[in-house]
């Protein structure tokens, strides 16, 4: 690991600041991911920011009937909130099915939306990989891609954004809280904080310099059956290869985020006024621009089942 | 005709030799740094904390991670360090009474916290109920995973009281039972390499006073 500086920080607004001053600097919170990957030194930031003791680990109903999800509660104290239970299972669900025990009791909500790819080639510094070294080339395309992307990826990348949390967010409509190097305030919906890779796969987010998530928005109870559907290649502690985040209410009609296929979690609404007539139709509008590889080709049939398991659930 | 240099360098001395090479190398690299103008280079911070119920107050290098912290600075070498990326579990500890992956977390962000190692659940003649049972069963062949397991298991059986839900729950909205299955969901991230799974459930299902 390279050596770095590291300091407490004492308010948002001293973080954001701090972080806007050193290009190379880092927010740290859970360090879940941060610290695996400074031990290959695929992150390398010469300074770091804990963010821990700034507060912002409550979970509060907002005056329109929704929850604000501070930026650095745990996953294990999100997914085990009672109201997050009642009235956004989805939630509960998706974060449960991610990571270990262990994991979740440090992993935080904002950490856990900006953490890296797990592509095989981006974890290996002998290989090149656009989105570690912008321009070296996508060792991916061509190699073993049975966990990668097959939507939404480019000539350069092919990696999938490894969250279940955020899959589930997604398909709830929550809106991301952040507070800027000048102290201004962005409310950004999580379907625009992810980037779609194009042509450079290292910027994965909309994020600004300094920029701080300061916590999640969910918007009010939307009602209907929560479910999250993970297929992977253990029955624990795997990352998925579909995912399939629903809220599906008795008329048919629902939200759908899929997971483990995209660089973000993909939802496509114009696939959910289809839902009613099954899972093909739907899927096929949420995979109409796939174009996946001789590895991960299944995919394309295991989302259409996912989904179709789902909604057979859903119908109880 | 003299030796232009001694080729029988000891192990000792090429390690010694090493380290100063990296102490180069790391002056260096703050030496650019301090010219970009940069924060105070704080390389090292002072911590305090309580480990098994001792205060410990520590200066460590930033990049010294609790599991290390804890082995080579406390010599508490009863944590493991199995893969060191997380993957494991077998360095789990509980921090203010909650189970984390020590190889994930830096020694200096735990100002302040609680930190009980396996050397602290249990000893020799007062072995914690949980060593007791891992002991009765068989719960281990190598032993390397184990005081990770041991750990876990101790939180486990907290987490399910304190109506933390996991996979296999079925109902979100009634508390998990302990069962078999939940307690298997809830060990995954404890890898044991020598497959001593069976006889590990065995335990913690005893110290849960459930039926198997």
């Amino acid at each position: 690991m390279r050596a770095f500086s590291y300091e407490r920080a004492t308010s948002v607004e001293a973080a954001a600041k701090a972080a806007a001053r050193n290009p190379e600097a880092k927010f740290i919170a859970g360090g879940t991911n941060i610290l695996d990957l400074m031990k290959l030194e695929i992150e390398q930031p010469s300074h770091l920011i804990d963010v821990n003791g700034l507060g912002l680990d409550t979970i509060e109903k907002t005056s329109d009937g929704g929850l604000r999800i501070g930026a650095f509660v745990r996953n294990t104290d999100l997914a085990a909130n009672e109201t997050v239970r009642r009235d956004y299972a989805l939630l509960s669900r998706a974060l449960v099915a991610g990571a270990s025990g262990q994991l979740r009791n440090k992993a935080t909500t904002a950490g856990n939306l900006l953490q890296r790819t797990r592509c095989p080639y981006f974890y290996d510094p002998n290989q090149p990989c656009n989105k570690r070294q912008p321009g070296s080339g996508c060792s991916a395309i061509g190699g073993f891609t049975r966990q990668l992307g097959v939507v939404g990826v480019s000539d350069a990348c092919i990696a999938t954004h490894p969250s279940d949390m955020a899959v589930a967010m997604r398909a709830l409509d929550a809106v991301v809280e952040t507070t800027g190097a000048t102290g201004e305030k962005r409310a950004i919906p999580i379907a625009d904080l992810h980037r779609l890779p194009g042509d450079t796969p290292h910027i994965e987010t909309v994020l600004e310099r300094g920029e701080l998530i300061t916590g999640v928005v969910l918007p009010k109870p939307a009602g209907g059956k929560h479910i999250y559907r993970k297929v992977r290649d253990r029955a624990s502690y795997a990352f998925a290869l579909v995912s399939v985040g629903a809220v599906v209410h008795p008329d048919g009609t629902g939200s759908i985020a899929i997971g483990g296929i995209a660089p973000k979690p993909w939802r496509i609404e114009a696939a959910e006024s289809e839902l009613p007539k099954g899972a093909r139709t739907a899927s096929a509008i949420l995979l109409a621009d796939a174009r996946p590889t001789e590895h991960n080709r299944f995919k394309v049939d295991l989302v259409e089942r996912t989904l179709g398991a789902v909604l057979a659930e859903a119908r109880g | 005709m003299p030796t232009p240099f001694n080729l029988e360098l000891s192990r000792r001395e090429l390690l010694v030799s090493s380290a100063a090479t990296v102490a180069l190398a790391g002056a260096a690299g703050g030496a650019r740094a301090a010219d970009r103008g940069e924060e105070s280079l704080n390389r090292s911070t002072e911590v305090s904390f309580e480990v098994n119920g001792e205060a410990k107050r520590l200066d460590l290098d930033n990049r010294t991670t609790l599991l290390d912290a804890l082995r080579e600075h406390l010599h508490l070498t009863g944590t493991k360090k199995g893969c060191d990326h997380g993957q494991c579990g077998a360095c789990t500890v509980l921090v203010d009474g909650r189970r984390i992956n020590s190889c994930l977390t830096l020694a200096v962000m735990h100002e302040g916290d609680k930190i009980t190692t396996i050397e602290g659940l249990g000893q020799p003649g007062s072995l914690h109920p949980m060593q007791a049972a891992f002991v009765k069963y068989d719960g281990f062949q190598c032993g390397y995973c184990t005081p990770g397991q041991i750990c876990s298991s101790v939180a486990v059986l907290e987490e399910i009281r304190a109506d933390i839900p996991s996979h296999v729950t079925q109902d979100l909205n009634t508390p998990a039972a302990i069962t078999s299955a939940e307690i298997r969901e809830r060990m995954s991230g404890n890898i044991c390499r020598c497959g001593a799974y069976s006889n590990i459930l065995d335990a913690i299902t005893e110290v849960a006073g459930v039926p198997a």
